[in-house]
């Protein structure tokens, strides 16, 4: 099918742009884009196009971007299928834009052998409307004391290697599963975190947990965690991601290891842009997270690095659990939030909130994902995969946590006003999700 | 309603006021539990539940007096060794109780928060006995009410809490309490054992007790609380009693009349001097008992009158 966009503000992460336009997407590829707001009848011949083989969809103003190229998503498949599926976490992700979710493989069993691996590929190729890449455990069990089969698992399709939020505590293990990643051309996304530190921990320390009562941990634990990576990037030129950098004090060493020319990208969660340690007042546990929430002036600081491109990437870290595992007290409560589909309408706060233009948004949500994965999406580009996000950027709306496609609705931002609304969602030039 | 409460979850939630007319209400209860006859009906045909998730004899005799002398129908369940070892939840526990009718609920519990969490579950009267290291609001109570018969006001007042500030929920009930009647509050502690942010709430923060004792008119300590202590804190009791405990050189850096408090249980030898401990002229640690029961009277009776006028609205 062909698919004619007109009059729509495209935003283009790569030459910086918010500018009206139109574009066109054949055989799922992005085949022609063009300026200003031309009708489709006029532009039709340009491209040698007849209005019979062309559906036209003029978008009115609102925003076409490149879908949303989430890295770090949850899926709880295999061993939890009850709090997020294939199925219900592809829906979530086409409702919210994101048209391709790097998986992560903290689930029980962890991912960590090619059987594991092509299991969930097929789960995922049956079920999910959106594209899949699933990384894979660094370490068996993810205990951190044996290195997986990386090649293995890279023919397998494994996209990166991680152990999540455990951290490889052994340096000498980190160091070999690093230097023979490195052979492999492999990319490891790690936790950058002092593992003793921050063992325990509900809460960043400073005047909020003191006065809760929450143990917490200093927000330095981070910049410790990443200043040891560094020193091991150093030692073995490893090609690495910092899963979620989440602090102030942390920026000044990732600079430095950039500035050295390593190998390092750093992302963070839309949670620790967009809320502070004092949400989770009143103990409430939607809002535990991994790293704990931080101070206003971490999350000022870590906007400010995402602007700079200091930060590369933003990710949804799409932690799904179930009422159960959240109905406890804090400090025993399960750490983690949905965000799938409120990712996009929560950037859009820092574009509303005149931190962010939308292009800086997407250079952080599709281009520098995609380029870290070595992928041609997440660009407005001739060739490139259709894979796009129409969206309204100031549609207001309540989140009603109800109403997510997810299996479990654990989203810190129910009955919060929102701005911003996915419309229409293509995968390779197919829709997968359309706003009723 | 002056006392425009359902629970009694922490210090956090009142008002100065309100502290005042509970207080004032406790004082008729002390006179009351001095007398032969020390029974009345306030709580008469109400069903309290004391709930304890973590072990503790004086303040679960404190409720279970308070309760008695009041005329209520008193249960304790010992709840670490009953249903939490079968797998229940704690949600779960608060639901079957409720199915009971129960008119008020004691809670102790070792994580921070999750009495505000039960709250939330059940429709009677909770009372906060402990919550992890968050508030413990009945001990800042009959602190206040101790220290008010002490010092025959409760403003103004130079006031050092020392000791494990870290793990304890009394010293954050204290500092709110006494922070909202307008005194001025030191801490004192080895550094590893008050965090540092406590500055921020106006709080003056000590590392030397002689320094910190100077001129107060009352000497509060707490209790080293070794069984929340993962890792060292500290390199020795004996090191510690030696910078931190209680002695009577200490003391003399403290005003001449001042007085001298403990929670309870004490740890001779380790925070405090037993000399001292027992000096009648300095210690009120008996008082705080004393105080202790008479505080909880005072809070159960205001959360059922509260209770009753909820059930029976508009009667008039």
């Amino acid at each position: 099918m062909t698919i004619l966009f007109t009059n729509a503000r495209l935003i283009d992460p790569e030459a910086g742009t918010d500018s009206i336009g139109g574009l066109i997407a054949a055989q799922g590829r992005i085949t022609a884009i063009f300026p200003g707001g031309a009708d489709a009848a006029q532009e039709l011949p340009n491209h040698g196009l007849s209005p019979d083989d062309v559906q036209v969809i003029d978008c009115g103003g609102k925003c076409l971007a490149p879908g949303i190229v989430d890295i770090g998503v949850k899926v709880c498949e295999p061993g939890e299928r009850h709090k997020e599926s294939y199925k219900t976490a592809g829906l979530a992700a086409a409702a919210g834009g994101v048209t391709t979710m790097v998986t992560r493989p903290d689930t029980s069993p962890s991912i960590d052998n090619p059987e594991t691996l092509e299991f969930v590929t097929r789960r995922a190729q049956a079920d999910a409307p959106v594209k899949v890449l699933p990384m894979a455990a660094l370490t068996k069990g993810r205990a951190g004391r044996e290195m997986t089969e990386i090649g293995f698992l890279m023919d397998a399709g494994a996209v990166a290697f991680s152990d999540c939020d455990h951290v490889v505590a052994n340096t000498k293990v980190f160091t070999r599963a690093l230097t023979y990643a490195k052979s492999c051309g492999a990319l490891v996304v790690a936790h950058p975190q002092e593992p003793i530190l921050s063992a325990g921990a509900a809460a960043t320390s400073g005047k909020f947990a003191a006065l809760y009562g929450l143990p917490a941990v200093s927000p330095m634990a981070e910049r410790m965690g990443l200043d040891r990576d560094i020193a091991l990037l150093e030692m073995t030129g490893a090609k690495y991601h910092a899963d979620q950098i989440t602090t102030a004090r942390a920026l000044p060493a990732l600079e430095r290891a950039k500035a050295n020319g390593l190998d390092i990208t750093a992302g963070t969660s839309i949670h620790h842009l967009t809320l502070n340690e004092l949400d989770v007042s009143g103990y409430r546990t939607f809002f535990k997270v991994k790293p704990p929430l931080r101070s206003e002036e971490d999350r000022l600081a870590v906007v400010e690095a995402v602007r700079s491109g200091l930060i590369d990437i933003i990710s949804s870290m799409h932690t799904p659990q179930d009422e159960e595992s959240k109905r406890l007290p804090f400090e025993e409560a399960a750490a983690g939030a949905v965000a799938l589909e409120t990712l996009l309408p929560a950037a859009l706060r820092l574009y509303h909130a005149g931190h962010l233009d939308l292009p800086t948004l997407w250079r952080a949500m599709s281009l520098n994902p995609a380029k870290r994965l070595g992928l041609n999406s997440g660009r407005l580009k001739t060739g490139a995969p259709a894979d796009l996000v129409l969206f309204d950027p100031d549609a207001p709306f309540v989140m009603d946590r109800f109403k997510l496609a997810s299996k479990s609705q654990n989203t810190p931002y129910d009955t919060q006003r929102m701005q911003g609304r996915v419309l229409e969602t293509y995968v390779a030039g197919e829709p997968v999700y359309r706003r009723s | 309603m002056s006392f425009p409460h359902r629970h009694l979850l922490g210090i956090e939630q009142l008002k100065p006021h309100e502290i005042t007319e509970l207080l004032d209400l406790a004082e008729t209860y002390v006179d009351q539990n001095r007398r032969a006859e020390k029974h009345s009906d306030a709580l008469a045909g109400l069903t309290q539940i004391n709930m304890f998730f973590e072990n503790s004899t004086r303040t679960q005799a404190s409720f279970e007096i308070a309760g008695k002398r009041l005329g209520a129908d008193v249960m304790n369940m010992a709840m670490q060794a009953s249903s939490i070892k079968k797998g229940e939840t704690l949600i779960d526990t608060a639901m079957t109780l409720n199915a009971m009718h129960p008119d008020l609920l004691v809670v102790r519990h070792p994580h921070s928060g999750a009495v505000d969490l039960l709250s939330q579950k059940v429709n009677c009267a909770v009372l906060n006995a402990g919550d992890g290291k968050h508030e413990h609001p009945t001990q800042a109570l009959l602190d206040a009410l101790t220290i008010r018969r002490a010092k025959g006001r409760l403003h103004r007042l130079n006031i050092a809490i020392c000791g494990d500030i870290t793990h304890s929920r009394v010293a954050r009930s204290n500092l709110i309490l006494l922070g909202k009647m307008e005194n001025r509050i030191r801490l004192v502690a080895p550094p590893t054992l008050v965090p540092s942010q406590f500055a921020e709430f106006g709080a003056e923060v000590y590392d030397d007790m002689r320094e910190g004792l100077k001129d107060v008119d009352v000497v509060m300590m707490l209790r080293l609380q070794k069984e929340r202590m993962d890792g060292g804190f500290i390199p020795s009791e004996r090191e510690y009693f030696h910078r931190y405990g209680l002695d009577a050189d200490k003391l003399s850096y403290a005003k001449s009349d001042a007085i001298v408090m403990h929670p309870g249980p004490m740890n001779r030898g380790v925070e405090i001097d037993g000399t001292i401990a027992d000096d009648i002229n300095r210690s009120v640690i008996q008082e705080q008992v004393e105080m202790g029961v008479a505080v909880r009277m005072a809070a159960m009776d205001l959360l059922a009158r509260n209770l009753r006028s909820a059930r029976q609205p508009a009667a008039e």
